[in-house]
């Protein structure tokens, strides 16, 4: 089952929660992980990690430096699903 | 028929019988090189967990430095060095192709045994150690000098902001010797060549003896790949060393993994859930990362600062450039 992209928004803000402890409705899809929520490459990482396990893709490393907004990260793990 | 041969001992247990550092005398706080990589000493610290660094003086050589470290274990593992039968140097930064510094730090301590240089970068202690114990407990040596040194500021660039406030320079030493009972468990190790770019010397030796125009050769990391790497496979790793040796996580005394970066050492106890009754290593605070010399001069600090760990269970795991890495369950001396 494909997630949504609701869906992968949600599962993104609980997992960026967790990782760096900012509020969920924080993380909308027009902000950029690294100026508007200060997320850093290492932190980002772990954070592709664990979006992989939960959603069930593969992002490589060299991609994960191309995700440069949420709306990004949201398209790249809708498109990976399928 | 052909004669029999003649074997060593047959074969037994071995241990760490005692360990010993060396950290040079002058101290770099991130104050002295934030202005070169336009960086702050509060971005360092978030990014690596690294306050200072130890930087050894431009006419002191890894030989220098692994003879204080070797006589320091020698001590603790209540020895002289006439005991010493192999001699085993991990290191990246003993700057001459051949000889190794391993027949040159023999020398120093009035030494004609076997001795031999290991090339395994960060995991260089960790593999050494493992080739000791088979060593020891083979009958080829009976009294093993390891050490990891490294004097790594020789070869980082300091204007590099990808890993000029990494790395320092320092190391150590342990003796490895024989043993009534267990004390090294089974070594994990292994490597992924495919990997090799992540973390890497440029230029190599051969492009800048070509052309001197080329900057003086210097560590290249590709951080975030190799923070990747390091806490989700090596975590699996460390896994793997405990079930090899029969323990669980509760029964650990210690984890010392390299002092890479204070970020991968606490993703790596979150992986592997470690109980908070576990001592974790964190020497890279003070020291920063020094490849080779990161596991021994941790161990070397752990010791002083708490001495009810001697004889205790610790994991020592090393991981670092080829990708290489081996990690090992020891009974601290």
């Amino acid at each position: 089952m494909a997630y949504t992209d609701d869906e992968i928004l949600a599962g993104l803000a609980e997992i960026i929660n967790e990782e760096t402890g900012l509020e969920t409705d924080a993380v909308q899809l027009d902000k950029t992980f690294t100026d508007d929520l200060d997320i850093d490459s290492l932190s980002m990482m772990t954070i592709a990690v664990t979006a992989e396990e939960k959603f069930g893709v593969k992002i490589p490393d060299e991609e994960v430096k191309n995700l440069v907004t949420v709306n990004d990260a949201v398209t790249y793990i809708k498109n990976a699903q399928s | 028929m052909a004669a029999q041969i003649t074997m060593n001992t047959p074969m037994r247990y071995a241990r760490m019988l005692g360990v010993g550092a060396y950290r040079p005398d002058r101290v770099i706080p991130n104050s002295e090189i934030v202005d070169a990589i336009d960086s702050s000493d509060e971005w360092i610290q978030s990014r690596s967990g690294v306050k200072q660094r130890y930087r050894a003086r431009p006419d002191e050589s890894v030989v220098d430095m692994s003879e204080v470290a070797s006589r320091d274990a020698l001590a603790m593992a209540g020895l002289d060095a006439s005991q010493i039968d192999a001699v085993i140097v991990a290191t990246v930064t003993h700057m001459y192709q051949t000889p190794g510094a391993a027949p040159l730090l023999a020398a120093r301590l009035g030494l004609t045994c076997a001795a031999f240089d290991v090339s395994a970068a960060c995991a260089g202690y960790a593999y050494a150690v493992s080739v000791a114990n088979d060593m020891v407990r083979a009958g080829t040596a009976d009294h093993v000098l390891v050490v990891g040194m490294e004097k790594l500021l020789d070869i980082t660039d300091l204007t590099d902001r990808g890993s000029a406030f990494i790395f320092g320079d320092g190391g150590g030493a342990a003796i490895i010797g024989p043993s009534d009972v267990p004390g090294i468990g089974p070594t994990v190790w292994g490597s992924d060549g495919t990997k090799s770019e992540l973390i890497t010397q440029a230029p190599s030796w051969t492009d800048f003896g070509a052309n001197r125009d080329l900057p003086w050769p210097t560590l290249r990391m590709e951080g975030p790949a190799v923070f990747r790497w390091a806490v989700y496979e090596m975590a699996k790793v460390c896994q793997q060393a405990l079930d090899a040796t029969g323990i669980t996580a509760d029964e650990l005394d210690v984890f010392i993994p390299h002092q890479a970066n204070i970020r991968i050492i606490d993703s790596m106890v979150k992986q592997l859930k470690l109980p908070e009754s576990v001592y974790v290593a964190r020497d890279i605070v003070e020291t920063a990362n020094t490849s080779a010399g990161s596991i021994p001069l941790a161990t070397e600090r752990l010791l002083r600062e708490r001495p009810d760990l001697h004889g205790t269970l610790a994991l020592q795991m090393g991981f670092g450039a080829g990708l290489v890495y081996a990690a090992q369950v020891v009974v601290l001396p």
